[in-house]
């Protein structure tokens, strides 16, 4: 399982302990690791923000986590993740998951073939020790070792 | 945007359903398609944020704040098939 989360983290996918200031940066970071890790174009970073202004704060899917994402377009190169952790948790205005501690950012080429991904994102992201661990890392060395 | 969320619901509701032992058809949709296509569905899952932009559906709409919580969706799930 792990393994399918280490393969969609490319190189400079991981930004540990970011300092932003507002759900905003936070995308915009989450974005330009996808870009700098070869999975989007930049245009999937304004797609997201676009969607987070578009739909509210429903990315916000458990306490303390955000899944930045847009739709599947040509914005999308390869699928893939970036792993943002903020140094200040942030409000995003979620009514129930507010502040955000750890922001995915996720890049999928069309609505199916990523299934496997996802099921191993919801078991990482499903325990509080994995999610606290991730919030506290500080080098990305650790983070993709406890990944393996 | 049917590939983030919808996805996690749609898989976490399936493992539920499993445990339950209720048989169901589960899709997973972004708003856009969930409104377009949705109108044979008796129980929409959604997150709390997008629950008024589904208003009018015929289905059941039931918001979970956790989606990697299968207790509460289970809870609520249980509560929408009664």
């Amino acid at each position: 399982m792990n393994s399918v989360l280490l393969k969609a983290l490319g190189q400079r996918s991981i930004k540990l302990q970011q300092t932003c200031l507002n759900w905003k940066e936070s995308f915009e970071v989450a974005g330009a690791a996808l870009v700098e890790s070869n999975r989007t174009t930049a245009q999937y970073t304004t797609d997201m923000i676009q969607a987070f202004e578009d739909l509210g704060p429903y990315m916000v899917i458990a306490p303390g986590i955000a899944l930045a994402h847009a739709r599947p377009s040509s914005a999308v190169i390869e699928t893939g993740l970036s792993l943002i952790t903020l140094a200040t948790p942030i409000e995003f205005g979620s009514a129930s998951n507010d502040p955000v501690s750890l922001v995915i950012g996720l890049a999928a080429v069309d609505h199916d073939s990523h299934i496997d991904l996802m099921a191993a994102l919801s078991e990482l992201l499903m325990s509080n020790e994995s999610v606290t661990f991730l919030t506290q890392a500080v080098n990305e060395s650790e983070v993709r070792t406890y990944l393996s | 945007m049917g590939i983030g969320t919808s996805v996690l619901l749609k898989m976490n509701a399936e493992k539920v359903l499993e445990a339950m032992g209720v048989e169901a058809e589960v899709l997973a949709a972004d708003i856009t398609k969930a409104k377009r296509d949705g109108e044979g569905a008796d129980i929409i899952l959604t997150t709390p944020e997008l629950v008024v932009l589904l208003e009018g559906m015929p289905g059941k709409i039931v918001p979970i704040e956790h989606v990697f919580d299968l207790t509460e969706i289970r809870e609520k799930l249980s509560a929408a098939l009664l």
